[in-house]
């Protein structure tokens, strides 16, 4: 028979056990604090708050899932706690090993029932939720737009609107009485990638020689962010995703903009000619123009944009010259390839871009 | 000590040549230096695989740092993961196994001895040609480099459009062949177990030990192999022309995530079912109690290897598949929550009522039960669809696995090498040094682990080599890093006690822990063929038997 001497020492550690097991739900419930008390004017990505129907489907669904978890966690965790407590070894135990029990027929039948009927509610309730959100019926008003994941850029086209932009995905703002809501036809140019804007809607991987459908239609307008959530290679870490939710107006004349084709300013044609007879016509197209590329982002109308290289970098006219002359500083691994132009074509390119509006 | 062993370690103090001994080593096709072979290399390549979470962790502190380019921490993450799955936690497993299963199943080796040795062989090899890419992965003019495709390699990244040189090809074979060398180890273990018990050793008396690396070994032949194909398949694309997986020439990319997520999901079974049968081995101990629920036990466990099959899609929710799939793989992936709980609560029921002697062994396993219960839980919540929809592929996923693979799996297997150390050393570790381990490991541990569940609340992708500031992640980060920097201290802890420990620490002498199951009625270490008669048993706890022949458990059960 094996006592125990030191069975005061075994109180504190059981008691530093269940300090650290504390501070672990406290930093939990910390946590949950801070995510809860998140600005709503600047959304940082949250996924507990969401702002379109499919995330707060999203949302209220895990606010379920949490608590019965949470449920069993407390009751699971006071059992574990009371039998490390109780059941120590301890210095004045008697020399006798404990009694030997090898089960117990009814106890293992209730730890095995309760848990499948647990399983069957949370089943019902996740189904319910699959169905609402993957199965909605499309209205006819909807808004759709197809969206290429490229290594490492996004492009979107409107199909009804003629439009083509890249990285800073524009939607009208859904009225609830009368949504809108976009339709995104999700596909790839080359490897995976996942759209993902966590306040909008759960992400839906888009991945080549497969078409992938998701829906959000967001009750608020202003910027959400997002990005790749799918290893797409080098540069998936800056393959930043931004949604302008708009007005229906700011949305109408936002478009309208876009259908232009680009300005021909006489004032920077030298620049113009630069573009036009270096090899960045190979990869971009500037509607209206002999540029007609297609393995990067569309220019039409670059200036409209608030980034540059996904948004690696706000969109300056010195990052520009930057990306232009050096990828490597700002994205590198990024498949821009450096056009170590002269000083002066490089100035003269910049500002015939910044005429792009 | 026997007079066998006792000679060796004669011979050895006497200073036999290093190269015989060395020679000896290599050669070896007993099961016990095998088993030792496996747990060393597997260590070693902890520390590897440590070595690489740091790099990650260290650029990752702050937002827009640049410790390392892209390029290397892409290789580090794939390498991390790779090393940490294929040649860290399965060696342990196959190492304890290999050493334990014969001695508590009263054989004097496996089944297969020269298939042992084979088997252990190849993956030590596979495991430096992973590690030879950093040479030759460009081919030797190109300097070389680690594959950087993820540790699932997903299609058409691997394709030669994308993976130029032949880094994804180091991938490739390596996992190729020390799988061979997994399943040449599994069938060993299921021939051994179904064959080799000593007289009176009923399916129904085996250690839970048994019974779990029975089921781990099956999964193994079943899931090994499709990955297997797919590397093969891989490869034909790659070298021959086929187009299985090269979207540009119209091969799907969702074909490999099927094949490697129904290899994928098993594995996570594969390593965590052998973590079970350590806790199942530890906690009776030292609660002083036999298993609670002993045959539920077993059913439980085959239970989850069935189900642990039909679960594999629910990594792959995110790639649209249709609500019917969606809603099949949620109710099998919840319906894996019930044996799994089960578990956890007839751990509680052996418990319950015992005499805990919180020796080193058993704190790595209690923490494991409180971890695991998390873990569990953070796995019903990826688990559900939608919910999935938001979490996958972000850092709640990564806080998630780890809590599984540091939090359950390696606390079990720490806690194996507490218990087992002395038979496999004739020493024990020195218990100061073990519990300065397990604090610092557990406080490094949920200071990792922990706050890594929020920046994936807060829309952080994993596999990203920088971020944006401003969103939220800054200080998480940092807390993350500074807890991995503790879990690195608290492991090289870990490796000067074994050092020490193995020169210095107290004879361990046969049955340390006063433990119940045959490898402790054999000295430390065992004789070379273990029995020198084969023992005769007639219940699960064949020495409590011996101990208490007044009052044995073979009248119970």
């Amino acid at each position: 028979m094996r006592v125990n001497m030191r069975g005061m020492k075994w109180e504190g550690v059981a008691r530093r056990a269940a300090g650290i097991l504390l501070l672990v739900l406290g930093l939990l419930l910390a946590a949950g604090l801070c995510t809860a008390t998140t600005p709503g004017d600047n959304p940082v990505p949250n996924i507990f708050e969401p702002h379109s129907t499919p995330a707060d489907s999203i949302f209220h669904f895990s606010r379920f899932v949490l608590i019965i978890t949470g449920l069993i966690f407390l009751v699971v965790f006071i059992l574990l706690v009371y039998a490390v407590v109780k059941f120590r070894a301890r210095a004045g135990d008697s020399p006798h090993e404990p009694a030997q029990v090898y089960g117990s027929t009814q106890i293992e039948l209730a730890w095995t029932v309760i848990p499948i009927l647990i399983v069957v509610v949370l089943f019902l309730a996740t189904t319910r939720v699959i169905h609402a959100i993957q199965d909605a019926p499309k209205p006819a008003n909807a808004v759709e737009v197809i969206a290429i994941g490229h290594q490492f850029w996004w492009e979107f086209r409107y199909p009804a609107l003629g439009i083509v932009t890249a990285n800073e995905l524009h939607i009208p703002v859904s009225d609830p009485a009368n949504p809108t809501p976009t339709y995104l036809k999700l596909l790839s140019a080359d490897t995976d990638h996942s759209f993902w804007v966590p306040q909008l809607a759960g992400k839906t991987d888009l991945i080549p020689n497969r078409v992938n459908t998701m829906w959000m239609d967001p009750h608020r307008t202003g910027i959400f962010l997002g990005q790749c959530a799918q290893y797409c290679g080098t540069q998936h870490a800056k393959m930043l995703l931004q949604v302008s939710v708009d007005s229906r107006e700011d949305f109408a004349a936002w478009a309208n903009a876009q259908k232009q084709p680009a300005k021909n300013d006489e004032t920077v044609s030298a620049g113009r000619r630069v573009f036009e007879t270096t090899a960045c016509i190979n990869c971009h197209a500037v509607a209206g123009t002999a540029a007609t590329g297609r393995f990067g982002p569309d220019l039409t109308h670059m200036m409209s944009r608030s980034t540059i290289a996904s948004g690696a970098a706000k969109n300056t006219p010195e990052n520009l010259g930057m990306w232009i002359q050096d990828p490597e500083m700002i994205k590198p691994g990024s498949l821009m390839p450096a056009m170590k132009l002269s000083d002066a074509d490089l100035d003269a390119l910049v500002r015939y871009l910044e005429t792009l509006r | 000590m026997s007079s066998d062993a006792m000679a060796i370690r004669v011979a050895e103090a006497a200073g036999r040549p290093w190269a015989e001994v060395l020679h000896d080593w290599i050669t070896t096709v007993d099961h016990k230096r095998l088993g030792i072979l496996y747990i060393l290399f597997a260590m070693l390549f902890l520390v590897i695989g440590g070595i690489e979470a740091i790099v990650i962790r260290v650029q990752l502190m702050h937002p827009h740092n640049d410790f390392v380019s892209p390029q290397v921490f892409n290789r580090m993450f794939t390498m991390h993961g790779t090393t940490m799955i294929f040649f860290v936690i399965m060696p342990f497993m196959f190492g304890f196994a290999n050493y334990l299963v014969p001695l508590m199943i009263g054989a004097r080796d496996m089944a297969f001895p020269r298939l042992n040795a084979f088997s252990f062989w190849l993956t030590a090899f596979g495991g430096m040609l992973l590690y030879f890419s950093f040479l030759g992965g460009s081919g030797l003019y190109g300097a070389g480099n680690a594959p950087d495709v993820g540790w699932w390699a997903y299609a058409p990244l691997t394709s030669r459009a994308f993976s130029p040189g032949h880094s994804a090809d180091y991938w490739t074979i390596a996992v190729l062949v020390s799988g061979f060398g997994s399943i040449g180890t599994a069938t060993n273990i299921i021939a051994t177990i179904l064959s080799m018990r000593c007289p009176g050793m009923t399916l129904g008396r085996m250690p839970l030990m048994g019974w779990m690396t029975l089921v781990m070994s099956g999964l193994v032949l079943i899931s090994i192999s499709p990955l297997s194909a797919a590397q093969i398949m891989l490869l034909v694309d790659r070298y021959l022309g086929g187009h299985f997986f090269d979207t540009q020439a119209g091969g799907s990319a969702a074909l490999w995530m099927h094949f490697f997520w129904i290899f994928g999901h098993p594995e996570v079974y594969i390593l965590v079912i052998p973590a079970f049968a350590f806790a199942s081995e530890i906690i009776p101990v030292f609660s002083r109690k036999p298993i609670f629920g002993y045959p539920v036990m077993v059913a439980a466990t085959v239970c989850i290897g069935f189900i642990s099959m039909s679960v594999w899609a629910h990594h792959m929710f995110t790639i649209g598949m249709d609500s019917a799939a969606n809603t099949f793989f949620v109710l099998t992936t919840m319906a894996i929550a019930v044996p799994t709980g089960i578990k956890i609560f007839n751990w509680l029921g052996t418990m319950w009522g015992g005499k805990i002697q919180f020796k080193t062994p058993m704190l790595f396993c209690v923490a494991f039960l409180f971890q695991f219960l998390i873990a569990g839980l953070t796995g019903v919540m990826l688990g559900a669809a939608p919910f999935n929809w938001q979490l996958s592929g972000s850092y709640f996923v990564v806080a998630h696995f780890h809590y599984v693979i540091v939090g359950a799996i390696l606390f079990c297997i720490f806690g194996a090498v507490y218990y087992w150390f002395p038979k496999m050393t004739g020493r024990m570790l020195n218990e100061g040094l073990g519990k300065l381990h397990f604090w610092l490991f557990v406080i490094g541990f949920h200071l990792t682990f922990d706050p890594m569940h929020i920046p994936g609340l807060l829309g952080m992708p994993r596999r990203i080599y920088t971020y944006e500031p401003g969103r939220g992640w800054d200080t998480w980060n940092v807390i993350i890093s500074i807890g991995a920097f503790i879990q690195g201290i608290a492991t090289l802890l870990f490796v000067v006690n074994l050092v020490l420990s193995y020169f210095k620490g107290p004879r361990a002498g046969n049955d340390p822990w006063d433990a119940w199951t045959l490898e402790w009625a054999v000295s430390s270490p065992p004789p070379a063929y273990n029995f020198a008669r084969i023992p005769t048993v007639a219940s699960r706890r064949p020495l409590w038997d011996r101990k208490h022949p007044e009052d044995p458990d073979s009248r119970y059960e």
